[in-house]
């Protein structure tokens, strides 16, 4: 196996798995991108003794931000290699822990505290909280580990879809109720609205996805030192970057030479939310009371209704789920998921895929009678 | 390809225990194949972020340039000048022309860029591959002119003509022409000053000798310039209009005429009605036969109906002693207002009424009635309707009895326009109105049809 530089991520963050660091996959591709942990001009920190040409070229050339799907295929290559045994225990109080990192994730996108308490128990439920699930072992017969942020994501996406149904309907009517309620009664503790929740998120996410965009379409990929093949190559480089140099020079004379923001350092939030901005809605603190109702001792969820994700599981070797279809999908859903796929910069797919298998193994029981697509009888809920 | 990858994935019927899904009663389905077939698209890679972020910058500035956020684009263009240096070799050849449109593009309306900077992005631009001198050269000196700095402008031309790279390929060849024709303009224009301030002085005047001795050099060399050029196929009216206002000037009447003639009638340049023009005036002020004015103007007739000449070719044809062209001549007249550029030209409507009379009374019925006949549909609510007949009276009375003796000589005494007409013509321009009627009762053709 030869080593690439998206290898050498994999194995940064194989480290960083072992020492059970507070930092997700996501947040460590994110860093990448953002430019704070060197990839594409690794290079240039490289002392001046080292003479970089021929094929070091091929593996230092880097056109392309790391792929989540693609370091975690390498991060299992990696640990097979090295024979790696198995890995420090996640428990339930480690940051990588499903429950801890569904906090942190409802924290980031604004849905009110409450939530946690289903998302606990979804895990319960699929068993996805235990320690072997988590705990990667390389060594075992199917090596694999757990995309912990995407799972927790994944489970949060089935927690919407349990409390809120995300059909295009019920979510908006329970925003009815809530506002109406919200509208009499001022001093109590507000009730959850979706569609304010829709409309401050999708806002705030918009902005943020134009400036990322526009920032990645001057992202300067080049660095000060080119890289070449040979010595006949390096005079025709380096008169190359002059003359892009003494261009790039020109131009920026032209540009506004407004004070350039800060760079922001490293965070594992993109999105805060405070109870003190009026302009944006803080709904940490919101009551589901809205969605809830009385059964008996305990409260369960309105809605009774529940739909799949997918229908099928392909049961041949490869283990594929169907492919996620946009235009087959609620609107809300599909909001949700841009949501969170832009959250952790993953394709939409990829996180559609992992909601199934979450789905496929909470209604492990009911699943082999599938047919139709619309109900699902409703799972009680203990409060 | 794209209805291929949807009928693979969409998600498949309601299928009675068999949860196998490679295989099934409707169709295959591959899910991996669609991978596959996405990467086939582009050619078995996966785009790289380089490719697509640079994509990205690309679109921004065009954005940009729509909107004519100058700043704004020149910061897109400060990440975009990386493509310089892809490692695409492709791309890389191809990104100077785009930068230099682009660039040039902002450089030009930028508020805060002026002459210089144009100018040293000129010459760097010039000197990035092989491909791109002449052409950015000659744009460069576009801009120049176009700013008014002519001898800088000379020297770039200047410079670029003795540019070689390998073998002349004639792409080369043309833009190597094309700046030599623009030099030369440069001299025309530079001899033509020295012409008007000729004209200023007097023939015994020290200076005038010594000017006209000028002039004459510029002109030589002008001549030099123009004569590559103008042999290629292609449009060139002003360096054509140029060259041949100096051979005049100098009395080549011979080699004027045959260049014109030449730029007209060659059959690999383009159509092109100037040309025609440009020869018809020239043979005009030599004076040539009514003949040869005839078959120049013909063609143009053919090309542009509706141009202004076609009156003086209508009083040529009238003039002529062939009866078919007067017989053309009424075409010509007929089809000049076909077209609404026309419309208010009381000269025209003034022949046509005349000519009209005249071909009735030369019973000549039978080309009235051909003309008409495919004009006889639109013609009434194109030019002789009743908002027609308000407007023109209101606007110009003149041209309102014009066109209502035409009216009524092709639609009868009983047309709206007509009627209209007569009714308001009826105090101030008694007589003419009576004239009017007179013509119309006698010659109209609608009695004649019937």
């Amino acid at each position: 196996m030869k080593m690439t530089v998206p290898k050498t991520l994999a194995f940064c963050y194989l480290s960083l798995l072992w020492q059970r660091e507070t930092i997700t996959l996501s947040d460590l591709l994110r860093f990448v991108e953002e430019d704070h942990i060197p990839y594409i001009n690794t290079f240039q920190h490289f002392p001046e003794e080292m003479k970089l040409y021929g094929r070091d070229k091929g593996i230092f050339t880097i056109e392309s931000w790391p792929d989540y799907e693609d370091i975690y295929k390498k991060i299992i290559e990696v640990a097979i290699f090295l024979d790696l045994p198995r890995f420090p225990d996640i428990t339930e109080d480690c940051y990588l822990h499903p429950n801890i990192l569904c906090m942190k994730y409802l924290m980031e996108v604004n849905l009110p505290d409450e939530m946690h308490n289903f998302t606990c128990q979804v895990v319960k439920m699929t068993g996805i909280g235990e320690v072997d699930f988590l705990t990667f072992d390389p060594i075992a017969k199917k090596a694999k580990t757990v995309k912990y942020d995407v799972q927790a994501v994944a489970i949060i996406v089935v927690v919407l879809k349990l409390l809120f149904l995300l059909d295009d309907n019920l979510e908006w009517s329970l925003s009815n109720l809530a506002e109406n309620h919200n509208e009499k009664n001022k001093e109590d503790k507000p009730w959850f609205d979706f569609r304010k929740w829709y409309q401050v998120m999708k806002k705030t996410v918009d902005e943020k996805n134009k400036k990322w965009e526009q920032a990645r379409a001057k992202y300067l990929w080049k660095s000060e030192k080119p890289l070449y093949h040979s010595s006949i190559d390096k005079s025709v480089v380096y008169k190359r970057r002059e003359m892009v140099v003494n261009l790039q020079k020109q131009f920026s004379t032209l540009v506004d030479s407004t004070p350039l923001i800060e760079k922001k350092g490293p965070s594992s939030f993109q999105f805060t939310w405070t109870e003190e901005d009026p302009d944006r809605t803080c709904f940490h603190g919101h009551s589901l009371q809205g969605i809830l109702k009385k059964k008996g001792q305990s409260l369960t969820t309105k809605n009774s209704l529940y739909w799949l994700s997918t229908q099928k599981f392909c049961k041949s070797y490869c283990k594929h789920v169907t492919t996620y279809e946009e235009s087959n999908f609620s609107l809300s859903y599909q909001f949700i998921l841009n949501l969170f796929s832009f959250l952790l910069r993953i394709k939409t797919s990829f996180l559609h895929e992992e909601v199934s298998l979450i789905e496929k193994r909470l209604f492990k029981a009911k699943y082999g009678k599938t047919k139709k697509k619309s109900s699902r009888s409703k799972k009680a809920r203990r409060y | 390809m794209s209805d291929f990858i949807e009928e693979l994935t969409r998600p498949m019927p309601e299928d009675d225990g068999v949860e196998m899904s490679v295989l099934s009663g409707t169709g295959m389905y591959f899910p991996w194949l669609r991978k596959e077939a996405e990467t086939a698209v582009t050619g078995g890679k996966k785009e790289k972020d380089f490719a697509q972020t640079t994509n990205a910058c690309l679109g921004f500035i065009q954005e940009a340039l729509l909107k004519h956020q100058w700043e704004q684009a020149a910061e897109y263009m400060h990440s975009y000048l990386q493509t310089l240096e892809d490692s695409d070799t492709s791309k890389r050849q191809a990104a100077p022309e785009i930068i230099w449109k682009l660039g040039s593009e902002i450089l030009y309306y930028h508020p805060k860029s002026n002459v210089e900077t144009f100018s040293t992005f000129a010459d760097r631009m010039k000197n990035i591959g092989v491909m791109n001198y002449l052409k950015v050269s000659l744009q460069h000196a576009l801009y120049l002119l176009h700013h008014g700095m002519l001898e800088d402008a000379n020297r770039n031309l200047s410079q670029a003509e003795t540019w070689r790279y390998g073998e002349k390929s004639s792409s080369q060849e043309i833009l190597i022409n094309l700046i030599q024709a623009y030099k030369g303009l440069l001299q025309y224009y530079t001899w033509s000053k020295k012409k008007m301030e000729l004209s200023k002085l007097d023939v015994d005047d020290y200076a005038y000798s010594t000017a006209t001795k000028n002039m004459v050099e510029h002109s030589w060399k002008t001549s030099i310039h123009f004569n590559s050029l103008i042999q290629i196929p292609g449009v060139w009216d002003p360096f054509v209009k140029s060259y041949v206002e100096m051979l005049e000037f100098y009395g080549d009447h011979d080699g004027a005429r045959e260049i014109l003639t030449n730029y007209a009638y060659d059959e690999k340049f383009p159509s092109n009605p100037n040309a025609h023009i440009y020869l018809y005036n020239f043979l005009k002020r030599e004076k040539a036969p009514e003949e040869k004015l005839i078959s120049v103007l013909k063609i143009l007739y053919q090309i542009v109906p509706s141009h202004k000449l076609m009156l003086e070719f209508h009083r040529l044809l009238r003039k002529s002693e062939k009866e078919e062209h007067h017989k053309l001549g009424l075409e010509v007249l007929f089809a000049v207002l076909d077209f609404a550029r026309c419309n208010k030209n009381i000269t025209a409507w003034k022949y046509l009424g005349k000519y009209l009379r005249q071909t009735l009374m030369g019973n000549h019925l039978a080309w009235v009635q051909e003309e008409w006949n495919s004009r006889k549909n639109w013609w009434p609510s194109f030019h002789f309707s009743y908002f027609w007949a308000k407007s023109d009276w209101k606007e110009y009375e003149a041209l309102a009895c014009e066109k209502a003796l035409v009216a009524g000589l092709l639609l009868g005494k009983g047309c709206r326009y007509f009627r209209y007409v007569s009714k308001q013509g009826h105090q101030g321009l008694k007589k003419k109105i009576k004239q009017m009627k007179k013509s119309v009762k006698k010659y109209n053709i609608v009695n004649s049809v019937l």
